[in-house]
């Protein structure tokens, strides 16, 4: 049986969607415990409310430290391993930028390997987790004596579902947080469309499109969605779009959870851009294209009348 | 950067050069660039090898092989027909008994450090990009192209000019058409007297296939289907060791049909009866393609000028009838670094000494075998019968003519009926069988594919030929695009695997391959 | 001051990796190796706190095989004085390879380790964390911007929700992303100048740095193959499979 500790990632009183899929990854170990740590400055009630929501966890633990006013891996980690120290057999963050930047200092604080991306909880000291950007996937045993250390690849689960009514406790922890690090300032993205490196959903055009001037059909279709917008190599050879936009094996290579390929062909070269996308859907009046033999939903037609024709159907749906 | 001697390419005739060089005379400061990414990188080749210039060269080597290294063992020659195959006697020159197969890219991996350890400087990642002259006319060494230059030709952040390299003595051993010894072939006349020479593109697939299936040593060559009998071409298949095949094909550039689609030659004869079985269900792990040399003797240019000389495949020491060239390659380069170390690192004389060589001799004897397909396969295989049996001693020596000039118009020629299977064996097309080319180019630097007037192939070309450079590049780098822009040729020029067909079968002559930045190309594996 | 910068042998990035049919691993074997990319930008932008005055040495250390060696030759070559190899034929692990560098950096004292934010091959993005930690001092990950001011640098940061500036005291340990810099090509002559640098060569044991138990690596498989193919006959049939799948 092993009892699991997550650590809560929130911005803004709301609770971040990696600790949801960290919860739901922790559902797989086998246990009898499953309590998520929240780390504020002061109140904290929301966030904890919301931790205490999710589906299998067992308590909540909020620490209270005015040190974290803003997330800083070298204050925090102090306080996990203090917490650390209370039994657990697996401590998980999600593999947010938040995750990636504490959880390895906490491991190596604890003197222990750490597990990155888990995909799959293969048994309780047993994972699956990529290399190589994903083009191998490999099992890793981790040894059973010790903590295990992790941080859940989020495009590998769905948050946990929200019907827990866990209870929320008060945790003094002690541990002494180094001043060494500090917090200056920061900058959200405030562009009208989201990274295309970085967003969940992104409309893509190709040749297809056949001019630069009817790439406006695309973005208009990825402002409905709230997408960002890309292209394949070769409408950034013919120069319908800059190169910044490219997706592909020599452009941008992403993992969104929504692609919509319009007048794409789909060759093996955008292809490796975007075979980590939860689902692809293709638009192309080829319905010999090789993108169709990738494509989770393949509509095949003249992409003129079938982009306003969906543009139409979302704002109806 | 000075040398006594700089080598332009680190294939087995540049190093073979080097090593020998060094042999002879450890003072001597030799310098090799290369402009792949790492030595071996862009070379492809079957290939099944004569070692003796290895054992030459490196008398240990068999105790220490390369990667990719198995013993020829079981030889086969078939003639194809679109579902069957006949055993045809072997002919003498494809005997491989002794011989190694290989992978070239692997041997020429493995020769670097050797040639390292002996004192020479190899430079993976540098292309020459112009030779160098002195104030009265010699070849004085190269000038390595610059880096971080943009599409525009504006120069980017990472901007790094090019450095010269001079040496006493330049060894040209850049392999089939190379950009720099076609300059230097015309500037000097190099080619006065002799035939032009000729051509075939070769493609080649490794393969990882499932267990039980191949039988590690065997050869197989085939002709017949599915080239027509006016187009000269041929498929091979050698079975290496760990369930890996390597499966190739060439076809002749003096092909005739404009429409003639080379990589879908290379890609119907892997479905052939014979072949696909041992294919289904495997996976490819390399591919590529490269132009091969093929107008042997009557071909070779003068293979010394001032300043400079050439060594292997950039003149042509390639043997059609046995296809191999890298024993012939290798044996220039030891006979340049003889001569050189000989006669104070002057060239003068090496072309001589190289003709009366048994290169030389072994060209000769089989000069007259290739020109006799141009007549078709029929007449091929008795004029290459002929010559085999009386040993290239008959008094005569056909001659050859330009690959770009063999094209018919559209209209003036009927294509055979080509009896083509319904493909399902990857790749697909040609931007997959790149993927596995792993050939990577800067998109944001120069096009490397000159070509002198566009304006041609949406007018003439597209009428007298039908744009053959959109089928004939194993790449797909030239294609005719029409959109709201009109009818343009469009370059994608990051596809390009280097082979240089294009350079050699344009019809107008109009496209010039030059290196592009140092290190881009394919990355060819084990190939 | 003196900077530390962590570089990896990996495969190359270009390389398409091979899974070996008998799952015990990638096919390294004849494949080009090269320095692990974002450990080039580290390299890179030890160079610019040179060429600004920052820093008045940067050492380049790996640990790895022998032939790692050529990593830590291209760090000379493009501009680093002298490089230290941690000799080890094991497959490096992070934790390990944190303890050395930690122990290196206390021999060594820089101001600043540099290093990528993860291994290409392995993609574990935890040795600057782990060897911050080891070493007591603070860590700056996913650096897109790096300032030097006297005795701490401010540090800006690439995180999920944008850009991120946190100032740390020195010695720190900063790992680089993509956008940091772009790295400067080799020149020529540099290869040459680099053949005079000093490579020292030592071992995990002889620095006296316990491996850390490593994480067995029991199969290695390529991806599941996605299940594509179904085609909809409308649009109408797009939107609804894409509302069951709670995309829309």
């Amino acid at each position: 049986m092993s009892k699991v500790l997550i650590i809560a990632e929130h911005e803004g009183g709301k609770l971040g969607a990696a600790t949801g899929k960290a919860v739901r990854c922790a559902q797989d170990l086998n246990a009898e415990a499953l309590e998520v740590a929240v780390f504020v400055h002061e109140g904290g009630d929301e966030v904890a409310g919301a931790a205490a929501k999710l589906e299998g966890v067992t308590k909540v633990l909020k620490v209270t430290n005015p040190a974290n006013e803003n997330a800083l891996a070298a204050v925090l980690a102090p306080q996990v391993v203090s917490l650390a120290q209370d039994g657990y057999t697996h401590v998980l963050v999600g593999n947010s930028t938040f995750g990636k930047d504490l959880m390895p200092r906490v491991a190596a604080l604890l003197g222990v390997p750490q597990v990155s991306d888990v995909m799959k909880v293969e048994s309780e000291y047993v994972f699956a987790r990529p290399i190589y950007a994903g083009n191998a996937i490999t099992t890793v045993e981790a040894p059973d004596d010790q903590v295990l250390c992790a941080t859940v690849r989020g495009a590998s689960y769905p948050a946990a579902g929200e019907g827990g009514s866990a209870e929320v406790e008060d945790r003094q922890v002690d541990a002494e947080v180094p001043g060494h690090t500090r917090f200056v300032g920061r900058e959200v993205h405030k562009s009208d469309r989201p990274d295309l490196a970085t967003a969940p959903k992104v409309v893509s055009g190709g040749r297809g499109v056949g001019s630069e001037e009817n790439f406006k059909l695309i973005y208009s279709l990825a402002d409905k969605f709230g997408a960002a917008v890309g292209a394949s190599r070769a409408a950034v050879d013919a120069g319908y779009v800059p190169n910044d936009m490219q997706v592909g094996q020599t452009g941008k290579i992403i993992a969104p959870e929504l692609y919509i390929a319009i007048g794409i062909s789909g060759a093996i070269q955008h292809w490796a851009g975007i075979k980590d996308a939860g689902t692809i859907v293709a638009i192309n009046k080829d319905e010999e294209a090789p993108i169709f033999e990738v494509a989770d939903l393949g509509l095949v037609g003249d992409l003129f009348e079938a982009v306003p024709e969906l543009e139409k159907a979302l704002d109806q749906a | 950067m000075e040398y006594d001697v700089v080598i332009v390419g680190a294939g087995p005739a540049g190093l073979a050069t080097a090593i020998r060089l060094k042999q002879l005379n450890a003072e001597t400061e030799v310098c090799v660039i290369e402009k792949a990414s790492e030595v071996g990188a862009q070379i492809l080749a079957g290939a099944v090898i004569e070692p003796e210039p290895l054992d030459d060269l490196l008398p240990g080597w068999r105790d220490n092989p390369p990667n990719m290294c198995v013993p020829a063992g079981k030889d086969e020659f078939l003639f194809l027909s679109k579902s069957g195959a006949s055993r045809m006697p072997l002919p003498p020159q494809m005997h491989n008994r002794g011989n190694f197969i290989v992978s070239l890219g692997a041997v020429c991996k493995w020769l670097a450090p050797q040639a390292e350890e002996l004192g020479v400087e190899i430079y993976p990642g540098f292309a020459a990009a112009d030779t160098l002259f002195d104030d009265d006319g010699n070849v004085a060494g190269v000038r390595i192209g610059d880096m971080g230059v943009a599409k525009d030709g504006s120069e980017k952040s990472g901007y790094t000019p090019g450095v010269d390299i001079r040496a006493e003595v330049t060894v040209f051993a850049e392999g089939c058409r190379g950009s720099l010894t076609k300059q230097l072939i015309r500037r000097y006349q190099l080619d006065e007297g002799k035939s032009p020479q000729t051509y075939g593109i070769g493609f080649k697939e490794l393969w990882q296939v499932p267990e039980g299936r191949t039988e590690t040593g065997r050869v197989t060559h085939t002709i017949g289907w599915p080239v027509d009998r006016r187009t000269y071409g041929g498929g091979f298949v050698y079975h290496y060791d760990g369930n890996r095949v390597a499966v190739g094909y060439v076809v002749g550039l003096d092909y005739a049909d404009s429409n003639l689609f080379p990589f879908e030659l290379f890609q119907q004869f892997k479905h052939h009866p014979q072949i696909k079985p041992l294919l289904e269900g495997g996976k490819i792990l390399s591919s590529g393609a490269r132009a091969i040399v093929e107008g042997g003797w009557q071909a070779m240019p003068t293979m010394e000028m001032p300043g400079a000389l050439m060594v292997g495949d950039c003149g042509g020491t390639l043997n059609v009838p046995k296809i191999k060239g890298t024993h012939t390659a290798m044996r220039s380069g030891m006979i340049a670094a003889e001569h050189l170390a000989g006669n104070e690192l002057s060239p003068k004389g090496y072309d001589a000494k190289l003709r009366t060589s048994a290169v030389g001799r072994e060209l000769y004897q089989v000069r007259n075998i290739r020109p006799g397909f141009h007549k078709g396969l029929w007449r091929g295989l008795i004029n290459a019968a002929v010559e085999t049996v009386t040993g290239g001693r008959l008094p005569r020596t056909l001659e050859t003519s330009a690959d770009w000039s063999s094209l018919h118009k559209v209209g003036e020629y009927q294509p055979p009926e080509r009896e083509f299977y319904q493909r399902d064996l990857p790749p697909k097309d040609r931007l997959q069988s790149v993927y596995f080319a792993a050939t990577e180019h800067d998109e944001d630097q120069p096009v490397h594919l000159k070509v002198a007037d566009t304006d041609i192939c949406v007018s003439r070309c597209r009428e007298e030929y039908n744009n053959p450079c959109t089928r004939f590049c194993p790449a797909n780098v030239y294609e005719m695009v029409e959109d709201e822009q009109g009818l343009r040729l469009q370059i994608n020029a990051a596809n390009c695997v280097h082979c240089k067909t294009c350079d050699i079968k344009d019809p107008y002559e109009i496209i010039t391959w030059v290196t592009p930045e140092g290190g881009s190309g394919p990355n060819y594996q084990n190939l | 001051m003196k900077v530390m910068v962590c570089v990896k042998r990996v495969v190359d990035y270009n390389v398409r990796i091979q899974v070996k049919p008998d799952e015990s691993g990638v096919v390294t074997e004849g494949v080009k190796m090269s320095m692990n990319p974002f450990d080039e930008i580290a390299v890179e932008e030890a160079l610019r706190l040179k060429e600004a005055g920052k820093v008045d040495e940067i050492v380049a250390v790996t640990i790895g095989p022998q032939q790692a060696q050529e990593q830590l030759r291209t760090a000379l070559a493009m501009g680093a004085d002298r490089a230290i190899l941690v000799q080890s034929d094991e497959a490096v692990q992070p934790l390990t390879a944190a303890r050395v560098f930690a122990e290196l950096a206390r021999k060594e004292e820089p101001g600043v380790v540099l290093m990528g934010k993860q291994a290409i091959d392995d993609d574990q993005g935890q040795t600057g964390q782990m060897t911050a930690a080891l070493w007591q001092r603070p860590q700056a990950t996913f650096a897109s911007k790096v300032e030097i001011e006297g005795e701490s640098a401010k540090v800006t940061r690439e995180i999920d929700a944008g850009l991120e500036t946190i100032e740390v005291d020195l010695p720190a340990v900063i790992t680089t992303d993509l956008r940091l810099n772009e790295p400067r090509y080799v020149k020529l002559p540099d290869i040459m100048k680099a053949k005079k640098k000093t490579i020292d060569n030592t071992t995990v044991d002889d620095l006296g740095v316990e491996a850390a138990k490593p994480l067995k690596l029991t199969r290695t498989a390529p991806p599941p193959a996605r299940q594509g193919g179904k085609k909809v006959e409308s649009v109408q049939e797009l939107v609804s499979e894409l509302k069951n799948k709670g995309l829309i």
